[in-house]
């Protein structure tokens, strides 16, 4: 018997994201912002500088928010806080992990700093949360470190078509691994570019051995439920609620289409009178180069 | 076969339903107050207090499950789900179900970084339970008729029972070990199924 206390052990960094599960995570610049999310019941929320929606459309490079608006915004709300680093940026990490955020986003969302390697999140105690647009990049996030997955979408436009692609994508996958016999699962990692371990750990469990949200693109509590029916088990919005006519309504909204994510009839009922959804920006027309979730390797 | 429900409104419900499989009940999500019909026991799972407190509330859920606890349901709490159980829940800004003696202090540890596992012994048990605290609470006092089912080395107290009504800070659903849900399902046999709403 060990009577000695472990922090930052795998199983408190995963599960962490299994009680956020069944939660929708919003996306607050302020103070403000984050009051009305935990108000709205989320369960937890993401503090940022600007939500994706204007990282989009004012450009430049994409950083680290300021700790000292974090801290307010921790100090604001009792709820977890997560913030973001950029793709490969261990130092940003490093002072989010010591001003005590309690999850990180390694996210596509802003600028990358290293175009060939992710974070070692195995080097830290606070646990990440990573972007994935199907199985192979989801096992290598999760092979680094990441506790949790976030299928990516596309953020910042309130088009959840990506966000639906990049579900159905890891759900086929995995539905694929299930089919496939034990001594196929070398070549079938190959090709996913994913550790043959985790592979056979997926074919197990029929799912992603941490929990996955989705994210990048939900606006309507519809979105929220069909991200959930497609097997989400929590939902990330980030422009969509704050960037809409109605935020406190909307939030409101997002949380209980997201826990009776089966039931049409509530998720009618929480839709009604909402105001207008963000404008949002069809994925489609955005070029090829712009796209934030080409980036992650 | 034993019906126990979980409620399903956010955190963990579905890691207690795979737990209370294993140790041999039916399992029912509960969302909404019919869902409670037929029920023998509830669990109230981790997640986040402040969401689930307002979706009990929203969705007319904390009148039941009280009548219910009143008439000795039993009902068991963990990490969120014992805060919701609490008659005095520190730091929570929604009224609760407070149906249990005890004073319970949300987020007692700190951030993230400080979540924790530990191996401790367990009132009831053999051998020493294998405890995961995230972003915990602790129950800072009981009333007379709790009693402490486990405590860190420290003295905080982490575990309680009132009759049929069970609470614990830590996580028993993310560790592989049934005893206490094989326990909880065994305080579930001699109830009666909950009746239609």
């Amino acid at each position: 018997m060990t009577t000695d206390h472990v922090t930052g052990t795998w199983t408190v960094k995963a599960g962490l994201a299994q009680m956020l599960k069944g939660g929708v995570i919003m996306d607050v610049v302020n103070v403000e912002h984050a009051k009305i999310a935990e108000e709205a019941g989320a369960c937890a929320v993401m503090a940022l500088e600007r939500v994706p929606a204007d990282i989009r459309a004012q450009g430049g490079v994409a950083r680290m928010s300021d700790p000292e608006m974090i801290l307010e915004i921790k100090a604001a709300v009792s709820i977890p806080v997560m913030a973001k680093a950029r793709i490969g940026h261990f130092v940003e990490a490093q002072v989010l992990e010591a001003i005590g955020i309690d999850y990180i986003d390694e996210s596509e969302v802003l600028t990358p700093a290293d175009e060939r390697h992710h974070i070692d999140k195995h080097a830290f105690k606070v646990p990440f949360v990573c972007g994935c647009r199907n199985l192979g990049e989801a096992l290598r996030r999760i092979s680094e470190g990441a506790a949790m997955i976030r299928t990516k979408g596309e953020a910042g436009t309130g088009d959840v078509v990506e966000a639906v692609r990049h579900m159905r994508q890891v759900m086929d996958d995995i539905r694929m691994l299930q089919n496939a016999l034990d001594d196929e699962l070398y070549a079938i990692a190959k090709d996913l570019q994913a550790p043959v371990e985790l592979v056979r750990k997926v074919k197990e469990l029929g799912r992603l051995p941490v929990v996955m949200f989705t994210a990048g693109g939900i606006a309507t509590p519809a979105d929220a439920a069909m991200m959930m029916q497609l097997g989400a088990d929590g939902v990330f919005v980030g422009s969509g609620i704050f960037k809409s006519g109605n935020p406190e309504q909307r939030a409101k909204a997002i949380v209980k289409a997201t826990t009776h994510f089966r039931d049409a009839s509530i998720i009618a009922e929480v839709s009604k009178n909402l105001g207008g959804a963000m404008s949002g920006l069809a994925a489609r027309s955005i070029p090829e180069k712009e796209l934030l979730a080409t980036r992650g390797w | 076969m034993i019906r126990v429900g979980v409620l399903a409104l956010q955190g963990d419900f579905a890691e207690h339903a795979t737990a209370l499989r294993r140790a041999g009940a039916e399992v029912s999500e509960v969302r909404l107050p019919r869902d409670l019909a037929g029920l023998q026991g509830l669990i109230i799972p981790g997640g986040e207090s402040t969401t689930i407190a307002r979706l009990m509330i929203i969705y007319d859920l904390l009148e039941p499950v009280q009548a219910l606890a009143r008439r000795g349901f039993p009902i068991w709490g963990t990490c969120a789900g014992a805060i919701m159980l609490a008659r005095h829940a520190i730091g929570l800004d929604r009224p609760n179900l407070g149906v249990m003696d005890m004073t319970v202090r949300r987020n007692a540890f700190g951030s993230q970084i400080d979540s924790f596992e530990i191996d401790l012994p367990v009132h009831g048990l053999h051998a020493p339970f294998h405890a995961v605290f995230i972003r915990a609470p602790v129950i800072e006092s009981t009333g007379p008729d709790v009693e402490v089912t486990a405590a860190l080395p420290d003295g905080r107290i982490v575990a309680a029972r009132q009759g049929n009504l069970l609470a614990t800070a830590f996580h028993p659903e993310l560790t592989g070990d049934q005893r206490l849900h094989e326990l909880f399902v065994s305080i579930a046999e001699g109830q009666a199924p909950a009746g239609a709403k």
